[in-house]
């Protein structure tokens, strides 16, 4: 460690809450699968209430893997905070000095890696056994990688807002999903282009620039929410 | 400077509470003519549309409804970013009081739609991108004032619910354009119920006078509302004591 005096540039600093988040992320792997666990569970669930019939499940599969990617994601961002509140650690984040905007981004950059990830690699393995073709799966799978980062940067606003208030699983959910609704629009219309033998070019620039305005605000609502609730 | 005095007596609570008294008997003055001329206008005077009959008179309560579900959102998400920025606890208490009287015109939009829905599409709902935008923009009001209520320590309700109000009115646009896109990927053509190119003045000016009445009518209740508020708030303020101990 280097002495107390040494400032410490906002780039390493981010760095270490990166891959402080990436190592508990890491050794905490049970927890790690769960979304992934709950996105392959959610995407049978429709097979089985509706009927196996493939020109049916390639109709609706696009819908069905988004909506389980945003469900499990949405999930996953409960805990997002909580812990480090518990044990002290947010607090030390606020304190350290730097600007919050830029440690938190820190902190949801990890953990949109560590949930979008493991995601993008299960959406294959749903998918094809909806019936979708093998050559949608690239958009499928980029279009993924770039909606769970705006889900969970605009997650982690909700996440650090009901931190302060009474627990409750649901109000997350209600705060947030209005908000990622367009995710889930673009994102399924791209697929379901890509299914269809289209150009999916439009919904996946469409993504990108969502998440760009999200990485770059939604850092800036999520250290407000964290202050207001060290308060 | 002398020209931000009002500004800053603003952050005053007795000050706001007088002054929206001294407004709320004018407004509620002119809302009743307004609204008044508007649906006596609309309702009576008016001839019957060619095409949709009688049921296009709903217009004079669904567009001026839809208009402010929208300007509530606005005003509960700049009166919050006041509150956040100068601590304004005036403007928290704005907000506050905005929001479910957004949400009860949100509502009222959405029922109105449907009921002109169904004579002229023959169905209760459609997913048509305003109805849906307007649906998502409730849900939106629905989670603030959850969030308002989930917390016990009002400060910290205010604050919260004011950085999601700002984030929601950066997504307003966002929701808007991706809805109106999906949807005319899915239908090739939408209803453009409001839209139309010209309208004779027998239907439009009941129509602009509605939208001012009702305009009217939100900024009455907002003082109501607001009064309550203040009420609430300063109960144990010694300048509130003779105010309601005579009322």
């Amino acid at each position: 460690m280097s002495g107390a005096r040494d400032p410490v540039s906002l780039p390493s600093a981010a760095a270490r809450v990166f891959g402080r988040e990436c190592r508990l992320g890491v050794r905490r792997v049970g927890e790690l699968l769960q979304p992934v666990t709950f996105f392959l569970m959610v995407t049978t669930l429709f097979p089985l209430a509706l009927s196996p019939e493939p020109s049916l499940m390639r109709n609706i599969a696009p819908g069905v893997v988004w909506v389980g990617a945003l469900l499990s994601s949405l999930l996953s961002l409960e805990g997002l905070f909580r812990a480090d509140l518990d044990d002290g650690t947010l607090e030390q984040l606020v304190l350290a000095g730097q600007p919050l905007a830029g440690l938190v981004a820190a902190k949801v950059l990890a953990h949109w890696l560590l949930v979008g990830v493991p995601l993008v690699l299960a959406a294959p393995l749903a998918a094809s056994s909806l019936s979708v073709p093998a050559a949608a799966l690239p958009v499928l799978m980029l279009g993924l990688a770039l909606g769970t980062g705006v889900i969970v940067f605009v997650g982690a606003v909700g996440a650090a807002l009901t931190l302060a208030g009474r627990r409750g699983s649901v109000l997350l959910s209600l705060l947030v999903l209005p908000l990622v609704m367009p995710v889930l629009i673009f994102g399924a219309r791209a697929t379901d282009e890509a299914v269809r033998g289209d150009s999916a070019a439009g919904g996946l620039w469409l993504l990108l620039a969502m998440l760009i305005l999200a990485v770059t605000l939604a850092p800036l609502a999520v250290a407000a929410a964290v202050r207001i609730c060290l308060e | 400077m002398a020209t931000w005095t009002w500004f800053h007596r603003l952050a005053s609570p007795p000050h706001v509470y007088r002054i929206s008294g001294a407004f709320l008997p004018w407004l509620a003055l002119f809302t009743a003519l307004f609204i008044g001329y508007g649906f006596y206008g609309g309702l009576v005077l008016a001839p019957p549309d060619y095409q949709q009959k009688d049921a296009f008179r709903i217009i004079y309560v669904h567009a001026p409804s839809a208009w402010l579900s929208m300007l509530a959102y606005v005003t509960v998400a700049v009166a919050a970013a006041v509150g956040l920025i100068w601590r304004m606890k005036v403007a928290h208490a704005v907000a506050a009081s905005a929001a479910p009287i957004g949400a009860s015109f949100t509502f009222l939009a959405l029922l109105t739609g449907s009921l002109w829905g169904k004579p002229m599409w023959g169905t209760w709902w459609t997913w048509d991108a305003r109805l849906t935008s307007e649906l998502i923009l409730l849900f939106l009001y629905l989670g603030y004032l959850a969030l308002r209520g989930a917390f016990d320590d009002r400060a910290r309700a205010d604050q919260a619910s004011a950085v999601l109000a700002i984030v929601g009115v950066v997504n307003i646009p966002i929701i808007h354009f991706s809805v109106v896109w999906w949807n005319s990927l899915h239908q090739g053509s939408t209803v453009m119920k409001l839209a139309r190119p010209s309208m004779p003045g027998s239907m439009l000016w009941p129509l602009l006078s509605s939208l001012l009445g009702f305009t009217l009518l939100f900024a009455a209740l907002l003082c109501v509302r607001l009064r309550a508020e203040i009420i609430d708030r300063e109960r144990t303020a010694s300048w509130l004591r003779p105010i309601v101990g005579a009322a």
